[in-house]
């Protein structure tokens, strides 16, 4: 009989999931939305939002996956079904949960396999000597399949199929290979998180230079933190925070439910997730805060970071301020910067290969191998096009759909099942069975009301973005009698393309054109992809569904 | 640093370490419960 899967250690499970939730974008995506909407005052909000949505959703889908195991699932699709078992279309819903986990794993392993290409750029002294310009160029080459930056042809595809193998075979091995690799790569991340900060924090003026004389981190810093208190009146910073909180949480992934699917009802749940959410929150918002920013102030100037400020930086500028510690010091600074990235990625790209194992073998009775192998496959597939046409749009479209609005959906539909379907009485008992902390009791009524409106805001929020994200303007003039203007970038208007279409229709250089219209032919091609994907996995779970009633097991 | 950039950071910083190394602190001194639990590594036999 086949080893049953369980976690080895209660600390392994709370890496394994802070692991899940720490990403690149707690040393990315974090400090740009704070520079992007009040410095300090978007701390505010942020932290609100932590414990209003964050925390809150954190309870329900540690005890979701708690409930779910207990009855032999351990995917979201008859996780779901289990909370509601008379409405046969929660199980459907459910498929976000398998869907965005292959979906995002697909152009997430390719960041990932540039951290690991970077790290070995960062050891054979690529960077030195280089510009800024030069290292912006080197990472323009990179993703450009067809040039190479070190003579190895394909050089993005190898190091993708690398990562990608990596990832499988740790997979295979269970949940024993996703303890492991959190054990060993949390804490270096953490190590590797504080030496660079305290870089951050001390470096001062001492990086000004004559062709940036008035570069420092602290003012960076300053920027990062200085209260802007007119801005907590602003939606836009509201929505901001909330959908930062969101995503920094690897919540509406379907991921969490499947770790806590191994758990037994006699263990605690309630302290877990609180202690993996506050180890995530740490480094995010005391690590992520203090590396980028006031390193990228400290020699280039507040103004160029306000400019700059973007997820392209850890690629794009990093290897170049590390330049200015001389070839040794950027050689381990490259590999801790790059390193920690890596565990980064990893840790979660390993939570995004479960939730399809732990269906294919409660449904299908695959093994470990089959499950991660066939994981490793399908992404390797769906991954292919982000790698091959990144310029042509794929990889953003990717992560618009499946790693943003997927999200929101299956977040915002789980935590009105759980509230008011499963019922708050039976879910707050969920919550606190085996606790080893009280959840407050005004966590009832914050779950019940506050969590699904505050999802329910971000999700309407980004349906209908309003022109140039300005909110009061907005509001002004829908009172006025103005009608409502929508951005490019609202759901609505993306999806029909109004964007592109815009700049097809401004444009008059054929060549220009003819490259916008060739990224329009790519977007559809990855919407159409993403669309199979999502109604294969539905036929998969239609195909199990009616196995169990065969079997009379539902 | 400008005085209040450094009150609000401070403050942040403290309560966000303060509160995961609480609640880590916590998970760490809290005894394990009675077999069969959910965690095999303090198991008499292998699964």
């Amino acid at each position: 009989m086949a080893q049953k899967e369980a976690w080895g250690s209660r600390v392994g499970l709370i890496l394994a999931m802070a692991g899940n939730a720490v990403g690149l974008g707690n040393f990315l995506r974090f400090p740009v939305q704070a520079i992007q909407n009040g410095g300090g005052a978007f701390i505010i909000p942020y932290l609100v939002c932590f414990l209003l949505m964050g925390i809150p959703l954190l309870w329900i889908e540690w005890s979701t996956g708690r409930f779910g195991g207990k009855r032999g699932h351990h995917s979201t699709p008859f996780i779901l079904n289990s909370l509601d078992p008379k409405r046969r279309f929660w199980k459907y819903f459910g498929v976000f949960g398998i869907f965005t986990n292959i979906a995002v794993a697909s152009y997430y392993c390719f960041i990932e396999s540039w951290t690991m290409s970077y790290v070995m750029h960062s050891i054979a002294g690529t960077f030195e000597g280089m510009n800024q310009t030069e290292v912006a160029n080197f990472f323009a080459r990179y993703v450009d399949v067809m040039k190479s930056t070190t003579g190895i042809p394909y050089e993005a595809v190898l190091f993708f199929l690398l990562c990608l193998i990596l990832n499988t075979s740790i997979l295979s091995r269970g949940l024993h290979g996703v303890e492991k690799v959190a054990k060993i790569g949390m804490p270096l991340l953490i190590l590797f998180g504080i030496i660079l900060a305290v870089r951050g924090l001390t470096l001062g003026d001492s990086g000004a230079s004559i062709e940036h004389p008035t570069a420092s981190a602290i003012d960076g810093l300053n920027f990062l933190w200085t209260p802007q208190f007119d801005s907590l009146l602003n939606l836009k910073v509201w929505l901001a925070a909330a959908g930062q909180v969101f995503f920094t949480l690897s919540l509406g992934m379907g991921s969490i439910q499947c770790y806590a699917s191994y758990i037994e009802s006699k263990d605690d749940i309630a302290l877990n997730a609180a202690s993996a959410g506050f180890m995530n929150e740490f480094v995010e918002v005391v690590l992520g805060s203090s590396i980028v920013i006031p390193i990228a102030a400290g020699y280039l100037g507040i103004d160029w970071v306000i400019e700059n400020a973007g997820f392209g930086m850890a690629f794009q500028t990093m290897p170049y301020l590390f330049n200015n510690w001389g070839p040794v010091l950027a050689a381990f600074a490259g590999v801790m910067w790059f390193g920690l990235l890596f565990f980064a990625g990893i840790t979660s790209s390993l939570a995004m290969g479960t939730p399809w194992m732990g269906f294919m073998r409660d449904e299908f009775g695959w093994s470990q191998k089959k499950g991660a192998w066939s994981f490793g496959i399908i992404v390797m597939i769906l991954g292919l096009p982000t790698v091959l046409f990144f310029n042509q749009g794929v990889f953003d479209e990717y992560d618009y759909w499946a790693g943003t609005v997927s999200l929101v959906v299956f977040a915002l539909a789980e935590s009105i099942l759980f509230a008011w379907v499963f019922g708050m009485g039976k879910g707050w008992k969920e919550i606190n069975e085996g606790g080893d902390i009280k959840v407050p009791s005004i966590y009832k009524f914050i779950i019940k009301y506050i969590t699904p409106v505050l999802l329910l805001c971000v999700f309407l929020g980004a349906l209908f973005t309003p022109l140039n994200n300005d909110w009061v303007s907005a509001f002004n003039n829908l009172f006025s009698g103005n009608g409502w203007q929508l951005d490019n970038s609202s759901l609505i208007l993306y999806a029909s393309n109004a964007g592109l279409k815009e700049q097809i229709a401004a444009a008059t250089d054929p060549n220009i054109i003819s490259t916008l219209e060739e990224k329009m032919f790519y977007v559809t091609l990855a919407r159409f992809i993403l669309l199979g994907l999502f109604l294969a996995i539905s036929a998969l779970v239609y195909k199990a569904y009616r196995r169990r009633v065969s079997e009379n097991t539902i | 640093m400008n005085t209040s950039a450094l009150i609000l950071m401070v403050v942040t910083m403290t309560v966000v370490i303060s509160t995961a190394a609480a609640l880590f602190i916590k998970v760490l001194r809290t005894p394990p419960r009675a077999e069969p639990d959910s965690y095999d590594e303090n198991d008499d036999a292998p699964r």
